[in-house]
């Protein structure tokens, strides 16, 4: 307790609740010998030429603040990087390197959101647009894309919920928690709808390095994510946000960046400025590096999750648990409907009596209850060990 | 549909047709039948496990010998390799560039049974010009393997965002 009779907390944030993750994560890791499908990161290690670089730029000094808009040539290799998403950027302006992408996520927000603002948002989504909306003073409405359609937005679902107060649509495709996609179809169809619009699209595409083809199809991995800041009419309404974290391994290091109209990122860079200073120096040498010279590393980690991702939609099918064909990031997001049980219970019986960690869809927004997220950010022999305690648990409720 | 099949088995040979089938979106029964046929085309030549034998109580030793040899005519390096290779004590057999030409990869008992070989069998070959041999003494990685993880539990939370 605090010696202030009114509470020196602001209501504001009083009211925000703690991340529902936070929650179960709590409960989760009291259990002695879980074993978990429960884990947002990459189980790979960040590639060791990436840490054998930041360790010798470390041994070379390297300890100072950067610029606050992130090292030149780093904005460079972010631009030069982006590229293959089909979007040019001028390093000097329009890029701004970030601490993760969620710290992008809440300067964007704060940067556009005026009080009330409306912003639109896609739920289920990652657990911070909201609180981030709601912290910049702005007001989170939200669009709940439909899981028989796999969890695609459709440019009516947008329409319905514009009003005169909206000011922008934060979506993240690939998406956590569903690994729903949205193919360049599927953008084509919403930009028809945002052309029209004095919106802003904040588009979190951290996971676009994680898009894998039909699981019928022999390569893996091989196919390619599409970003909605390439369509025509777009590139000037769109920020892009995106980080190391998950496609180089690298989320302990906290380094994101995003990409977008000069203007709109001169404003971010002006909160960066004054509330970061800037990305640590060591992580932006660290991934200079993982741009030059990690591709095939990506390309390997791309492979094996894609493998794995086939692991687990066969093993569900086999155990009898509906679950729509995810083609990102690295979850799957399967109905538990059929067992009466809401997501929280179904999270928590599971890791009472097969000591199985899942995360309720819930936490990821309304739109999320019924289902559970299952990672497959995990060896072949767990998932089948997961999927062996499942297949027990769904016989016995 | 080979090399997506052997990308996935060089690196865990503990795969069955019905997981490989799984992963590439393959008829099992296909996989199969394709993993038969690089056996009989020797594609595959073998599954075999990566053992670190310091963990256990097995006393053995390895040794790399650099062996310099005449060529023969009209068989160049083959037949002499064939001799050296049909030994069981030898494990790997290269032909190399540089300083000298074969690369050895034998393993013993002991250093006396290393020694032995090497004096008994492979350098009194006829071809055999020199022999330099170098023992090992502690294996760090095996095929792309590190066989001592400094790290080896997952550090990440049991569930995060």
């Amino acid at each position: 307790m605090t010696d202030s009779k009114k509470g020196f907390v602001a209501q504001k944030i009083a009211d925000l609740p703690f991340s529902g993750i936070r929650r179960f994560y709590d409960i989760a890791d009291e259990i002695e010998g879980a074993i978990s499908l429960g884990v947002g990161e990459p189980d790979f290690l960040t590639p060791w030429n990436i840490r054998e670089e930041a360790i010798f730029r470390l041994e070379r000094g390297g300890t100072s603040y950067t610029s606050n808009a992130g090292l030149p040539e780093l904005r460079r290799e972010i631009a030069a990087y982006i590229r293959k998403f089909g979007t040019e950027y001028d390093p000097k302006t329009q890029v701004l390197v970030t601490i993760g992408a969620s710290e992008a996520i809440d300067v964007a927000l704060r940067a556009v959101t005026e009080p009330g603002d409306e912003i639109l948002i896609v739920e289920p989504c990652y657990v911070s647009y909201k609180a981030c909306i709601i912290m910049a003073g702005g007001v989170p409405v939200v669009i709940s894309p439909k899981p028989e359609n796999d969890f695609r937005l459709l440019p009516e679902e947008i329409t319905a919920k514009l009003t005169p107060r909206t000011k922008a649509l934060i979506m993240g495709y690939p998406n956590n928690p569903t690994g729903a996609v949205m193919e360049r179809a599927d953008l084509e169809r919403i930009a028809e709808v945002l052309r029209e619009q004095d919106i802003l699209v904040i588009s979190d595409e951290i996971y676009a390095e994680l898009t894998y083809g039909p699981v019928g199809r022999e390569g893996l991995g091989d196919a390619e994510h599409a970003s909605i800041a390439a369509l025509p009419g777009m590139y000037g309404k769109t920020l892009v946000i995106n980080g190391f974290s998950k496609a180089f391994a690298m989320t302990g290091w906290r380094l994101g960046y995003a990409c977008g109209p000069a203007e709109l990122i001169s404003a971010m860079t002006k909160i960066h400025q004054y509330v970061l200073m800037c990305a640590s120096r060591n992580s932006q040498y660290a991934g200079l590096e993982a741009l030059r010279n990690s591709h095939k590393s990506v390309a390997a980690m791309r492979r094996e999750y894609d493998a794995r991702r086939r692991v687990l939609l066969d093993g569900f099918r086999e155990i009898g648990l509906p679950c729509f064909e995810p083609r990102g990031a690295f979850y799957t997001f399967p109905s538990i409907q059929k067992t009466g049980l809401s997501s929280e219970e179904f999270c928590e019986k599971l890791l009472m009596s097969q000591k199985l960690a899942v995360v309720p869809g819930n936490a990821f927004g309304e739109a999320g209850e019924g289902f559970v997220r299952c990672s497959y950010a995990y060896s072949v022999e767990s998932l089948k060990e997961a999927l062996r305690r499942l297949k027990a648990f769904l016989r016995e409720t | 549909m080979r090399e997506s099949i052997l990308q996935l088995l060089e690196k865990n040979s503990r795969l069955s047709p019905a997981d490989l089938a799984v992963m590439l979106g393959l008829p099992a029964e296909e996989v199969a039948a394709e993993l038969g046929k690089m056996i009989d085309e020797q594609v595959i030549c073998g599954f075999h496990t990566l053992v670190n034998w310091d963990k256990t109580g097995r006393e053995f030793v390895t040794a790399l010998i650099e062996v310099k040899v005449t060529p023969q005519r009209g068989m160049g390096f083959d037949r002499i390799a064939q001799r050296i290779y049909r030994f069981d004590e030898v494990k790997a057999l290269y032909l190399m560039s540089g300083g000298f030409d074969l690369t050895v990869i034998v393993e013993g008992a002991t250093i006396r049974d290393v020694a032995f070989f090497v004096s008994d069998k492979l350098a009194p070959l006829e071809s055999v010009l020199s022999t330099a041999t170098h023992f090992v003494l502690k294996k760090y990685k095996d095929h792309g393997i590190v066989l001592e993880k400094a790290v080896s539990d997952d550090e990440r939370m049991i569930v995060s965002p």
